[in-house]
């Protein structure tokens, strides 16, 4: 088999596999389960067949035209080299384990099949998004996943939360795709092709004028899909969805698009110091706010969410100071460890019934009772924070060495632009915020394992809840490169060959400030969570005024906990959980929220409340876009109702009147019809002899 | 014979035909002047046949299918007339009214009468 013949495989089997599996549905529902993994699965082997076989260095460029489509032609291109392939093997891998997971955890959903043929699809349209080497084609599958985020997010329509975030990521990334079109055309019309090889070919030759604009309209549609900070909001609602959806569109699909496609067109981003300056700008904010919101949620899922937005911000700015390697690098090994997390949170909601924290604070025995997870996890959240030797470690010090550089005019761009391309102000404010992220990063993963699984009492006689094989063996699957990935980028005849072969290895500098904020994040929650504890203790035996302020002081507000509502929600689709009885345990998670010891309000203080509810960024976008939008609605359907019907009615009026009159003459005597059906007649030979 | 003869009385046997079809009541004479209307039809038809020499005599053939039509019309149209004199127990055309327009005196009322006058239409065949 040819490397192209498997090249085109790869995205095609699990568009073929959605097909199937949405006509097996209901008919045969046998064929469901294999339909959704097998697919997947090949899907994933020729992928790593397709970048063994790509080995380092090499690119395939393969086209083919359908039809002549005027000025700038469009052509099914397929483009592999290091990067294409080496996130292809990410996405199948990472699918695959969804695919799996999703077995056990939606076993009992009457959605199932449809839901897995989505899977496929949006796995398929990712594949697509990697592989392609048009812009248009590449567009394609960006709104495919733009679509199947919108079905799969809705997944439990009957819920009015995931109605609504379904639309909100919709409508949000779609509110970006607008633009990201319009720079697409731009690019091509300045370049005169759309294939990626010739844009960048026209960016080294200065054929496009004004980089800076399409630079920036590209920036919209890279903010929408990858949840940077203007228009991030859709991600942390978008955890209405089913758990797996979420670690797919988290780790693999979906919010790596954006990410991906700068790298592709880094070249052209490194025309203007301007897009990188609001790059890098946009990274830097997005990495800080989201990370003081991870801090405050009390959902285990939001929490996740919102590490997500940060760590993208990350790998945006490693794209800001030029260094794509580091960015693909991050992508790689964040696939790993968010895809692992969001499995392992998937059995522990699963495990506790509770979406919330501050509820599983209160249930001592959960390490115990999901082992499998309490490790997975405590590896995940070890590398999310960056502690050597996971992998987070060296992925994220690769992106502060490629800052660090950028300070001092150095930038690693990899030989696709000047490194006087980046200004030294990008280096600094990705340095700054990286390593002030990396702090509170290491805080909210903190907070998280020592919520979860580090609650202060609980019984020893728990059991252990038996998880079934698909929803452990992922974890373990996923564990490993979640600890090792971050060595390969040690050698230069590792990872970075496969790259544009910058360096990866973290500079002595970086290593030590990022393992020093991390560790110094781990300890200071670690204390904050101590103290919460005694005071929490101190409370229960006090008496009772100062318990109340006691108890103020070390547990959150009450109100700032995950909604019973929602969280029912997600625990419906656990197998074996009743909706009454989620709701139920909802609800006590709910009321147990306002006694546990959490170290958010100690670590936050006034910023708790605001950062709770993500810096109040959805009430402004309510005051600001939707609420005049809703009126501008309101007065065309006034002007619609009341004005132009007017109109309608009144040009009615005329054939009513004439009607009304035709009407008398029907009397019901045929003979008088006929009369006057004579006369007609006569009339009209009389006009015709008359006038001839 | 000169043309003006069975043009006449063409004329005359349609006038004659036309006035029953128009004011007869009942409605067995009004297909008997329906009848009438045809023959001088088919008078005409086979004088000018004549009159212009037609080598195929298309106006001659015409009749004979005129008459043959003509003959089937007027027994279904006599069942017709035997079924409604059976319903409605009157064979009179003036008093068939079923399909009168419901007197409405605001137009927009229309709508809401029409239910009604094919209602009674429905009680009407049914008995």
């Amino acid at each position: 088999m040819t490397l192209l013949t498997m090249a085109v495989l790869v995205p095609l089997l699990p568009f073929l596999g959605a097909l199937a599996g949405l006509a097996a549905g209901r008919r045969a529902p046998g064929f469901v389960r294999p339909l959704a993994i097998l697919p997947t699965l090949a899907a994933a082997g020729f992928a790593i067949a397709a970048a063994v076989d790509l080995g380092t260095g090499r690119h395939l460029d393969a086209a083919t035209q359908l039809t002549p489509t005027g000025s700038v032609p469009i052509e099914l291109s397929i483009h592999l080299d290091g990067f294409s392939t080496l996130l292809a093997v990410l996405v199948g891998v990472v699918a695959s384990c969804v695919q799996i997971y999703s077995t056990a955890y939606l076993r009992d959903d009457p959605r199932y099949s449809s839901y897995a043929a989505l899977v496929s699809l949006f796995t398929s349209a990712m594949l697509l998004v990697l592989y392609s080497g048009d812009l248009v084609l590449l567009l394609v599958g960006w709104e495919i996943m733009g679509i199947c985020s919108y079905f799969l997010v809705g997944h439990h329509w009957e819920n009015a939360d995931a109605r609504s975030a379904s639309i909100k990521a919709f409508l949000v990334t779609k509110l970006g795709d607008v633009p990201f079109l319009f720079g697409i055309l731009a690019l091509g019309s300045a370049a005169g092709t759309f294939r990626i090889s010739g844009i960048l070919q026209a960016a080294g030759n200065g054929q496009i004028h004004h980089p800076t604009v399409i630079a920036l309209l590209l920036l919209c549609g890279v903010a929408g899909k990858s949840a940077q900070f203007p228009l991030h909001t859709w991600l942390p609602d978008a955890m209405a969805g089913p758990t797996p959806v979420s670690a797919l569109i988290h780790a693999a699909t979906m919010v790596a698009a954006g990410i991906y496609l700068i790298a592709r067109l880094l070249p052209v981003f490194l025309l203007s110091s301007a897009a990188l300056v609001v790059l890098g700008a946009m990274a830097a904010v997005t990495m800080i706010g989201s990370a003081l919101c991870a801090l405050a949620q009390d959902d285990i899922k939001r929490v996740l969410a919102y590490s997500t937005v940060g760590q993208l911000g990350y790998m945006a700015g490693s794209l800001a100071v030029g260094d794509r390697d580091s960015a693909v690098f991050h992508l790689l090994t964040h696939g790993a460890f968010k895809a692992l997390l969001f499995l392992t949170a998937g059995v522990v909601i699963h495990a506790a019934h509770t979406n919330s924290l501050t509820g599983m604070s209160r249930m001592g025995d959960l390490r115990r009772r999901v082992p499998d997870a309490y490790w997975t996890m405590t590896i995940g959240l070890l590398a999310l924070a960056g502690i050597p030797p996971f992998s987070g470690f060296f992925s994220k010090d690769s992106i502060l060495t490629a800052a660090e550089d950028a300070t001092h005019g150095a930038a690693l761009t990899g030989g696709l632009g000047p490194a006087s391309a980046v200004p030294h102000a990008v280096g600094w404010i990705v340095l700054v915020a990286g390593l002030v992220t990396g702090l509170l990063t290491a805080m909210y993963a903190t907070r998280l394992w020592l919520l979860t699984f580090r609650a202060p009492g609980g019984t020893d006689t728990a059991v252990t809840t038996e998880e079934p094989p698909a929803m452990r063996w992922p974890l373990w699957f996923l564990a490993v490169p979640a600890v090792a990935l971050g060595l390969v980028g040690l050698r230069s005849g590792w990872l970075p060959s496969l790259l544009d072969g910058t360096s990866l290895v973290p500079s002595g500098t970086t290593a030590v400030l990022g393992t020093g904020v991390a560790l110094a994040g781990v300890l200071i929650t670690y204390a904050a969570w101590r103290r919460a504890t005694a005071l929490l203790a101190d409370a229960r035996t006090a008496p009772i005024a100062r318990a109340i302020h006691e108890i103020d002081e070390s547990t959150r507000p009450a109100g700032t906990s995950a909604h019973p509502d929602q969280a029912a929600a997600d625990l419906a689709d656990i197998p074996g959980v009743t909706l009454g009885q989620a709701l139920a345990d909802a609800e006590a998670a709910a009321q147990a929220a306002r006694f546990a010891p959490d170290p958010a309000r100690l670590l936050l203080g006034p910023l708790l409340g605001p950062a709770s509810n993500g810096f109040a960024l959805d009430r402004l976008y309510q005051a600001v876009f939707v609420r005049p939008f809703l009126a501008a609605a309101s007065l065309v359907r006034f002007l619609d109702r009341e004005v132009i019907e007017t109109y309608l009615a009144g040009a009615t009026g005329a054939p009513r009147l004439l009607g009304w009159a035709v009407r008398r003459a029907q009397n019901g005597n045929a003979q008088s019809y006929l009369s006057a059906l004579l006369a007609g007649a006569v009339v009209l030979a009389v006009l015709v002899e008359a006038t001839r | 014979m000169h043309l003006v003869y069975p043009a006449v009385l063409a004329a005359l046997l349609f006038c004659v035909g036309l006035y029953g079809v128009l004011a007869r009541r009942n409605s067995v004479l009004v297909l008997m002047s329906v009848e009438l209307m045809l023959n001088a039809v088919n008078l005409n038809l086979v004088a000018f046949d004549v009159w212009i020499r037609d080598s195929l005599h298309a106006g001659q053939a015409l009749t004979l299918f005129t008459i043959t039509i003509a003959a089937a019309e007027i027994g279904l149209g006599l069942a017709i007339v035997l079924m409604v004199f059976r319903t409605h127990g009157t064979a009179d055309i003036d008093r068939l009214r079923t399909l009168v327009e419901q007197p409405a005196g605001d137009p927009d009322q229309a709508a809401a009468a029409t239910p009604h006058g094919s209602d009674t239409q429905r009680k009407a065949t049914a008995a």
